[in-house]
């Protein structure tokens, strides 16, 4: 049945396990410890980073006068002829990328000429899908940073000092979280979409921190309380250096982590913009406008439609996990799971000790 | 408690006024409204801007125009409230007032249906922690977590209506589908009812084996086309529901509760022949409403007529029985209705639609086939809604179940040898609600605000819509009569979910503290 007894003594026998592991060690080390054995977490960090790589380096970019060439021959500039290449009935720019190797009865793995394939007036579609990739990570990246920053200090001023300071600080995200993010984003959209993605990204973070203030906020209260900030006020610290040396680095678990959720929301709020025509003007493209550009040619030419959303996914998806593997990793009060290997190993040392 | 509320009511009433405030300048300054006139050619373009201009007050510059507008709000408290006009000439408030009744129906379906599934998956993952469900049901979670609706959307409309319409044209499974359906289904049950490695195998085999045959049994009775309970199942059905719903209300030990809810059974499976007449009659809607006060008596009658001690247990028990059992009925009668509404030529065989509120088409008057109309176009919006919004839910709901049970008083009810049932659903489940229910209260407030992406993508002219039309064209009274509603309902609901809190938890007092 659903409803099982779990056996006490085993509870017991995992909680020593773990209380050994961690003897000696740092509260840093744990947590880096922790977040390295969350297999989710790494994998998708790996995962992430190799996206980011790939994206990043793949169109030619001018950064002020220096020419970066880019490892991908086109850009959404391009305007190769339309080819019928791979394409079935009739359809015109399909697809080249090929996956399956030839000892499965497929062509190999390769690009081809245009591996995700072409639009509707001959881009390709893979360099138009790198462009949207690469808009839409910065403004993931953007939005995380500014309202990381403002949320971690208006939350970290209101609940440290208290009072009057409190009361007006909070009124005040009351006031932003009143409006909601969509309302603003259009307007936003409307007024400074065409300044670019980064002005978007930039306006967005402004009104976007509501939520991880109101979580420092919870956690500077609490951790104010605590007996080594009393300490470290009787030895005669200033507020400055209880605030970074003692307090932050304790809430540094929950903003790191509520962080990560701002950025995978992020992605999507920038998505749902695009989508209703308030984010990224054209010809500019992120992954969110490309599908919403191409969400009727679904039935027609799928691959206008699955690759920008493979993307958003993907990106979305690393960065939740990593968001958990973090907040597994510093929760103190987390108990993993015990497993075959850390039993025999508690058992060795145990014998070990034992000999000595 | 008084004091303060009037205190919270009063920094509400000034949040509102500031950030209407900034929001209409804000929303002023964006764009706009006569630009599209400017630039017409029409003759009269010069009149109509004068026009407007006049209507909309367009000459007066918009921080005291504000003051205008808040003066028409005002005006509630000497009966002359005014929200102003929209763009078109039509009162923003009546436009509202018509949006509202669509988006509710939209939005309540989905959120309800994810509150309901998102807890009680959050809290079998939270039971059965590391498991592999549990391990599944979080990569499920953040994958919902991480898709954009309108992409899951299109999804939806290719595969879920266009494909289930083509499939039900000829409804057979192949033999690989059934094996396939038969083997995730198994997985899923054996792994949530869990057990040592040979108790799971045997449920996965007989669970995978009984979903194949009755797929196969369905398929060659042809009920996809023609679905239907009949008496027989209806009554199994409804003793099935007597005894979970008793397992998990008070458990099975208890006889009497599981004899009154029995008996309700019974008394359901007696009424359910003179029902299928009531059906067929006229006016529907007020017999229905009769038929569920009178199930809720008939409920409550049975188990004070059984129950002599724990009554207030009891009447839930047997209450939550006869309202699923009224559920199931009328279910029933759907499935009987769903051959006529089927065959007629508004849907021509193909029930599942793309967009739309209800088919424009259907002739009126038979009650049953407008309800299913009206159910199967909530169908795509709400799977819609419902797969992005419960992933949260499930991640909530796990995490305080497990906070809740690592706490100390769980470790006394278990010493005290309580049964495990006792210990999750008295005192595990119920501390888990706390904090549940202010999340669940901000959400439905919310809900007013609509789904403006969905209402979109499915065609639906709710509050969303609204919205979007608002802002698209500078339609700056209704953009700040939307805003009013939801912002309103959102402060309110953060003041309930606040006093709620206090309620139900006594280590929580509101107005005391700092």
């Amino acid at each position: 049945m659903i409803f099982s007894k779990k056996k006490n003594v085993e509870a017991l026998e995992e909680t020593s396990i773990i209380n050994k592991e961690i003897e000696g060690l740092s509260q840093g080390q744990i947590v880096r410890r922790r977040f390295f054995r969350h297999k989710g977490a790494m994998i998708s960090i790996i995962f992430l980073a190799s996206i980011i790589v790939f994206v990043y380096s793949s169109l030619k970019m001018k950064i002020f006068s220096f020419t970066y060439p880019g490892w991908w021959k086109y850009t959404i500039e391009d305007l190769p002829p339309l080819e019928l290449g791979a394409c079935k009935d009739g359809l015109v720019g399909c697809p080249t990328l090929s996956l399956r190797p030839e000892f499965l009865g497929g062509n190999g793995i390769s690009l081809g000429e245009h591996p995700f394939g072409q639009d509707d007036i001959g881009r390709d579609y893979f360099a138009l899908v790198m462009r949207g990739a690469q808009r839409s990570l910065m403004v993931t990246f953007v939005i995380g940073f500014i309202g990381g920053t403002i949320g971690t200090v208006v939350g970290a001023i209101s609940g440290f000092y208290r009072g009057i300071v409190d009361s007006v600080l909070m009124r005040f995200t009351d006031f932003i979280i009143t409006i909601p993010t969509i309302i603003i984003g259009s307007v936003i959209g409307f007024h400074f979409g065409n300044l670019g993605v980064g002005f978007l990204a930039f306006y967005l973070g402004l009104f976007a921190w509501t939520g991880l203030s109101r979580l420092v906020r919870g956690e500077f209260l609490t951790l104010r309380e605590r007996e080594f900030v009393d300490a470290a006020r009787v030895a005669g610290a200033t507020n400055r250096r209880i605030i970074f040396k003692h307090i932050l680095p304790n809430a540094v678990g929950i903003i790191i982590v509520s962080v990560t959720l701002l950025m995978s929301g992020a992605i999507l709020l920038e998505t749902a913009l695009s989508y209703l025509g308030f984010g990224v003007v054209s010809p500019d493209v992120s992954l969110g406008s490309l599908i919403s550009q191409y969400q009727e040619s679904f039935t027609t030419r799928p691959w206008l439609f699955w690759y920008p959303g493979l993307f958003i996914i993907s990106i979305a998806l690393s960065i939740n996990f990593i968001g958990d593997g973090l907040r597994d990793a510093f929760d103190p009060r987390q108990r993993r799971r015990i497993t075959k290997k850390d039993r025999e190993r508690a058992v060795r040392l145990k014998r070990e000790a034992a000999q000595k | 408690m008084f004091a303060f509320i009037m205190r919270r009511l009063g920094t509400l009433a000034v949040i509102l006024f500031g950030s209407s405030f900034l929001l209409y300048n804000l929303a002023a300054l964006s764009g706009d409204p006569l630009a599209d006139l400017r630039t017409s050619r029409e003759p009269n373009a010069a009149q109509q801007i004068i026009a407007l201009t006049r209507k909309l007050q367009l000459d007066i510059p918009p921080p005291l125009r504000y003051f205008y507008w808040l003066r028409g709000l005002f005006g509630v408290f000497i009966g002359k409230f005014d929200l102003g006009q929209t763009r078109g000439g039509e009162s923003v408030a009546s436009a509202i007032g018509s949006a509202v009744p669509t988006t509710v129906r939209l939005v309540t379906t989905a959120t309800l249906t994810a509150i309901i599934l998102g807890i009680s998956i959050g809290i079998v993952t939270a039971l059965r922690q590391y498991s592999k469900f549990d391990y599944s049901m979080t990569f499920v979670s953040f994958l919902l977590f991480s898709l954009p609706i309108f992409w899951v959307a299109v999804l939806l409309k290719q595969f879920m209506a266009i494909g289930f319409n083509n499939w039900l044209g000829e409804p057979s499974i192949p033999i690989k589908t059934v094996v396939l359906i038969g083997i995730i289904l198994g997985l899923i049950i054996s792994s949530v009812v869990g057990g040592d490695r040979a108790k799971s195998w045997k449920i996965f085999g007989v669970s995978a084996i009984a979903t194949m045959l009755v797929l196969q049994v369905l398929v060659k009775i042809n009920w996809f086309l023609q679905p239907g309970l009949g008496p027989i199942f209806y009554l199994l059905g409804s003793v099935g529901i007597a005894f979970g719903v008793t397992q998990l209300s008070m458990g099975i030990s208890n006889r009497v509760a599981l004899k009154s809810s029995l008996t309700v059974a019974g008394i359901a499976f007696v009424l359910y022949f003179p029902m299928q007449k009531v059906f067929e009659m006229q006016k529907q809607g007020l017999l229905l409403a009769a038929a569920a006060t009178l199930t809720i008596l008939i409920a409550v009658g049975v188990a004070l007529y059984f129950a002599k001690i724990d009554r207030a247990a009891v009447v839930r028990t047997t209450v939550l029985t006869a309202v699923l059992l009224g559920i199931l009925m009328i279910v029933d009668q759907l499935m009987g209705t769903w051959e006529r509404y089927m065959g007629s030529d508004a849907i021509n065989y193909r029930p599942v639609p793309t967009v739309g509120q209800t088919n424009p088409l259907l002739e009126p008057g038979d009650y049953w086939v407008s309800t299913l109309d009206l159910l199967m176009h909530l169908v795509l919006p709400t799977i819609a809604l419902t797969a992005i919004s419960f992933a949260g839910y499930i991640r909530f709901s796990r995490g305080t179940m497990l906070e809740v049970l690592n706490q100390d008083y769980i470790r006394t009810a278990r010493a005290k040898g309580l049964t495990e049932r006792t210990v999750i659903m008295r005192h595990a489940f119920r501390n888990t609600m706390i904090p549940m229910t202010t999340i669940i209260v901000v959400d439905f407030a919310s809900i007013i605000g609509g789904a403006i992406i969905t209402e979109r993508v499915f065609g639906w002219t709710g509050m969303g819509t609204l919205f979007n039309k608002a802002v698209g064209s500078f339609d700056l009274n209704l953009l700040m009569g939307v805003f009013f509603l939801t912002g309103t309902l959102a402060l309110v609901a953060n003041l309930v979910a606040d006093l709620l809190y206090s309620a139900l938890d006594p280590r929580i007092r509101v107005g005391s503290g700092k």
